[in-house]
């Protein structure tokens, strides 16, 4: 689904990316996990083309990650924060993503995901101005966004940050559904628990590059911890020793 | 093909509606509304007409610069989001750019309209002033919009962008002119015309100074460069040299401000 290689990103002094590898497997949820200033996000930003690589190279379903942006038709993105234009409403975000959506001809097999407006019970406040809804329910408008055209390959920043532990179920039980529909999922995420219920694999970032990258299971096994928890700071602790 | 493509136009006409619903906008739309009624009220003619044209010339780059860039920092996340879509930076840019200096030029141009629908304008030679001083509110909206582009691509510092964008505006809008002079003090006995007017031409705002004040024939009030700027060129030929530059003043940061937003790591 996704092949990376050699990818290298520097912000000024700081080198955030340093020659990273990863092959992200297609029908999985692949967690990434790792301590602050990992490189985490600008991985995330770097496959969506919102940061620009010094140098290594990306395949998104084996198209090669540069200036076209087709490629971005099959990714649904839920970034950390959701901050939309004050003055528009909801209504006319989502209107918004589907004329643009829409005028690439892409993805779009005229059927769209809005199972999570009705879950969620978002009916009732797409109508009003984004300023006036609360950071829980912008989160709620974001991930709807996220799975609006139901792509391939859906990329999710921290998402259940800003979700209240009944949206969060929702929102866990979905990522699942479409997983078994064969969907991939990137997830980052600092909950433990929620890693533990969803991901399938794990991706284990230090210092720029992959410091373990395998199935949960076989974490758990090779750590022989009691949980993912435990596995992954187990790993942390290690990655700093070594 | 289209000039301009559809994705641009997408983004374009929901920004337009985010910003036109601001109520930044909207106080800077009454600001115009007021000051030009007021003038018209107790001027009235030509003179309210200068002292519009003072008024714009200070007034457009700074709400331009300032609202750009709050605009641009708030916009921040909006970006990525659409980033983030199937669409090239490209697209992006100019939907985000006209969606941004649209609404801020309709707001000048119904503030300005209104109050003189009003009042009636009989006086033609007044009306072609008053329309070339809505063509240059205009194209300074353009101007300095896209510099505010330009600075938000320039720094990750939020403070350092505000700074900047105040910066730039006292540099063109109140510093300039007195270090022309400084310099006309210090080579007053040398042939300095053209110098001076290549300085003119090298300011925006001193350029549509002098454009409008050809238009009003007021030579007097030119300063500096804009009476050299009538030693050189007389009538037509200096408007039609001012436009040309003025055109170039446009390009220039617009292209300036996408090459920054292609490169930029978000």
């Amino acid at each position: 689904m996704i092949a990376i290689s050699g990818l290298t990103k520097r912000f000024g002094e700081q080198e955030v990316l340093r020659g990273l590898d990863l092959t992200v497997k297609h029908g999985r949820v692949t967690a990434i996990v790792g301590p602050n200033g990992a490189g985490k996000t600008t991985l995330i930003k770097t496959i969506l083309g919102l940061v620009r690589a010094d140098a290594g190279s990306i395949r998104v379903n084996g198209v090669l990650v540069s200036d076209d942006c087709a490629y971005r038709a099959n990714i649904g993105y839920m970034p950390q924060i959701a901050r939309f234009p004050q003055n528009l409403t909801g209504a006319e975000l989502l209107a918004m993503l589907r004329d643009l959506r829409g005028s690439r001809g892409m993805s779009v097999d005229g059927t769209l995901d809005e199972e999570l407006i009705d879950r969620f019970g978002l009916a009732e406040h797409l109508g009003k101005p984004v300023r006036t809804l609360s950071g829980g329910t912008r989160q709620k408008v974001n991930a709807v966004m996220a799975f609006l055209f139901a792509p391939s390959l859906l990329i999710l920043d921290e998402p259940t940050a800003g979700l209240d532990p009944a949206a969060s179920s929702v929102f866990k039980d979905k990522i699942l559904t479409e997983r078994d529909a064969g969907r991939t999922f990137i997830l980052s995420s600092h909950f433990m628990n929620e890693l533990e219920e969803l991901a399938d694999d794990v991706v284990f970032l230090l210092d720029g590059v992959v410091r373990y990258s395998g199935a949960v299971d076989d974490l758990m096994r090779n750590t022989r911890q009691a949980n993912l928890g435990r596995a992954i700071s187990h790993l942390m602790t290690m990655g700093v020793a070594a | 093909m289209n000039v301009i493509p559809a994705a641009t136009v997408k983004v374009m006409k929901y920004e337009l509606r985010d910003v036109a619903r601001s109520r930044w906008l909207i106080a800077y739309t009454l600001f115009f509304i007021v000051v030009t009624d007021a003038l018209l009220r107790f001027g009235g003619g030509g003179k309210s007409l200068i002292s519009l044209m003072t008024i714009t010339l200070f007034i457009i780059p700074l709400v331009a610069l300032v609202f750009g860039t709050v605009y641009l920092d708030n916009a921040h996340e909006f970006i990525e989001l659409l980033l983030a879509q199937p669409l090239t930076r490209r697209q992006l840019y100019g939907g985000l750019y006209l969606g941004l200096s649209i609404p801020l030029a309709l707001a000048f141009l119904v503030g300005l309209a209104v109050p003189f629908t009003l009042h009636g304008l009989d006086d033609p030679a007044l009306r072609a002033s008053l329309a070339m001083l809505a063509v240059t509110g205009v194209v300074l909206t353009f101007v300095f919009t896209a510099l505010a582009f330009v600075i938000a691509a320039w720094s990750d510092d939020r403070m350092r962008r505000m700074g900047a964008a105040i910066g730039v505006w006292l540099f063109v809008a109140v510093l300039y002119d007195g270090l022309v002079l400084i310099l006309v003090m210090m080579f007053g006995d040398y042939p300095i015309e053209r110098p001076m007017l290549g300085l003119m031409l090298a300011n925006p705002i001193d350029l549509a100074r002098v454009l409008l004040l050809l238009q009003f024939d007021m030579s007097a009030l030119m300063g500096y460069t804009g009476a050299a700027f009538q030693q050189v060129f007389t009538g037509s030929t200096g408007i039609l040299i001012a436009a040309a530059a003025l055109t170039f003043w446009v390009a220039a940061p617009v292209l300036l401000g996408l090459r920054a937003f292609q490169k930029r790591d978000f």
